[in-house]
């Protein structure tokens, strides 16, 4: 697979005309017509009919959204945009898949800032718009494979995370980049829990090389539109061929490193989640196999039980990791 | 007041706690073929099946206790059945992780079976229960005489398995586990407590 060719698009996840001239009509009237006749032809996935809330996110991020275009697909079934929105692992506003999305509707992510620190040429605390004034928002539509065997196609919106690097400038001691979710437990009903092992803030981590994968993006939205509160709005890491809990959620710090972080499930058990966490199925998990995932949503008589792929099937990664014993490094 | 329940009243009850101990499975049947169940059913109905099962066995150790020390009774009358619905939801636990989450593939069901410990230590608690059941007849109870209560006291060791194959379950919380394991202490220490008691006074 190569950047930059979709695979073909189901006709039924093109934007229908009536949402596509409203949208037209919608940018007309704010006046958004400068380059509009350049703009490209406009096919980001667009929920289908549904019932739940959509996010259009503020007006900085929907004018970078209006310009995205798909630069990387997968040829798999979309996951509907209502199991993308309501079956979250969130901890930070509870423990059950449903709670981040009937406890977050009000979490306030705009305006947002996000720390720069550590091993960086641009330290600095930098509004959210600021620090993507120079970045183009592309749709990409991944695997996302989670640590616990299940597994869904989403269609994200976001930048290459490298993008962003090579305009802060790490300097050379900057081997590893750490990522800090926001803490605040008036907000995160999940972080005021007694009955939580999770040391908060969660924080995650990869190694520069990771970071720089053209494959690895930061994601400000979701199928068409800004990302909602209970995916980890406005900011939060994707990194497709690892596990799901890697790809930490509303990011408010990013710090360059010497040394390797720590990150949350490994510091709460890590005798089962490492650094690493690449999806590889012959690697259990020491509680469950990692040699299959249920592709969500099933149902009671369509379990979707698939074969799990090495790397979730994005093999171009393989080469970062070539001669360690991936059993140890898990 | 009727101070014996007639014959009607214990079955009218019979009938109440058989359709209470159904509707959780009749409920999660419901809302999975409803697609009620958010995105992964599966995992849903696992859980739920298999946290029945020990809310099942803890109403069944629970019946002696209210008996003895609330002089509530209605539970012991209908042990037998309490204690059936606990394996009764451990088999369809059983049956849904098979389906659901393993989709009936032999090598991951072997590989399961033998290489993690805590699913050892639910089977082995099935396994224990099985007996349980199948000599819960009163036909079963004559046969084994005195035999028949000592190998009845198998609840407690599949308890405490059903309990340890939970606890090694935990991803991130502890309250459910900690409630259960509260609840089966205490019913442990009241019959420690009593047969000491007992002890004491030289009846057994």
């Amino acid at each position: 697979m190569l950047i930059g060719k979709p695979t073909k698009i189901p006709s039924s996840e093109i934007t229908s005309e009536s949402v596509y001239l409203s949208r037209r009509s919608l940018m007309k009237g704010l006046g958004a017509l400068a380059g509009a006749a350049s703009m490209p032809t406009y096919a980001l996935t667009q929920p289908k009919s549904s019932d739940l809330p959509l996010y259009p996110g503020p007006e900085w991020l929907r004018s970078k959204i209006d310009s995205a275009k798909t630069t990387w697909s997968v040829d798999e079934e979309l996951t509907p945009y209502d199991s993308v929105i309501t079956y979250n692992n969130f901890y930070e506003f509870g423990l059950n898949k449903e709670d981040p999305y009937e406890r977050a509707q009000n979490f306030k992510t705009d305006p947002w800032k996000v720390e720069i620190l550590g091993e960086v040429e641009r330290p600095g605390i930098y509004n959210l718009e600021d620090l993507l004034s120079k970045v183009d928002i592309e749709e990409r539509i991944y695997r996302f494979r989670c640590v616990e065997a299940w597994s869904m196609v989403i269609p994200w919106l976001g930048f290459s995370l490298a993008s962003l690097i090579k305009q802060l400038n790490p300097t050379s001691k900057a081997k590893y980049i750490e990522f800090v979710t926001l803490e605040d437990p008036d907000q995160m009903p999940g972080q005021r829990s007694l009955f939580s092992t999770i040391d908060w803030p969660y924080r995650e981590g990869l190694r520069m090389d990771e970071a720089m994968h053209p494959l690895t993006i930061l994601a400000v939205g979701v199928y068409g539109q800004a990302m909602p509160p209970q995916n980890g709005a406005p900011l939060r890491l994707v990194v497709p061929w690892k596990y799901g809990f890697k790809s930490i959620k509303s990011i408010v710090q990013i710090r360059f490193r010497e040394t390797m972080p720590q990150n949350t499930w490994r510091l709460t058990a890590s005798q089962e989640y490492g650094f690493y966490a690449n999806v590889n199925p012959t690697v259990d998990h020491p509680r469950w196999s990692q040699a299959t995932e249920r592709r969500l949503p099933s149902s009671l008589f369509n379990p979707r039980i698939i074969d799990t792929q090495m790397f979730n099937g994005y093999e171009e990664v393989a080469s970062l990791y070539a001669g360690m014993d991936l059993s140890k490094w898990y | 007041m009727v101070l014996v329940p007639s014959a009607t009243a214990k079955r009218f009850v019979w009938v109440g706690i058989f359709a209470l101990m159904t509707a959780p499975a009749i409920g999660l049947f419901y809302l999975a073929s409803t697609n009620q169940l958010g995105a992964d059913p599966a995992k849903e109905i696992v859980d739920e099946l298999g946290q029945w099962a020990i809310r099942l066995l803890i109403i069944t150790l629970c019946a002696s206790t209210f008996s003895r020390r609330l002089n509530i009774r209605v539970l012991l009358q209908h042990r037998r059945m309490l204690g059936l619905f606990a394996l009764f939801y451990a088999v369809l636990h059983l049956l849904a992780v098979s389906t659901f989450i393993l989709g009936w593939r032999v090598d991951l069901l072997i590989r399961e079976l033998t290489e993690r410990p805590y699913i050892m230590l639910g089977m082995a608690s099935l396994l224990l229960l099985i007996p349980l059941g199948v000599t819960s007849t009163k036909g079963w109870q004559k046969r084994l005489g005195r035999r028949w209560s000592a190998l009845h006291k198998l609840i407690y060791p599949a308890t405490l398995l059903a309990l340890l194959h939970l606890v090694m379950l935990i991803r991130a919380s502890v309250l459910e586990v900690i409630i259960y394991t509260l609840l089966i202490s205490a019913l442990l220490m009241e019959r420690l407590f009593r047969k000491r008691k007992l002890k004491k006074k030289g009846v057994v």
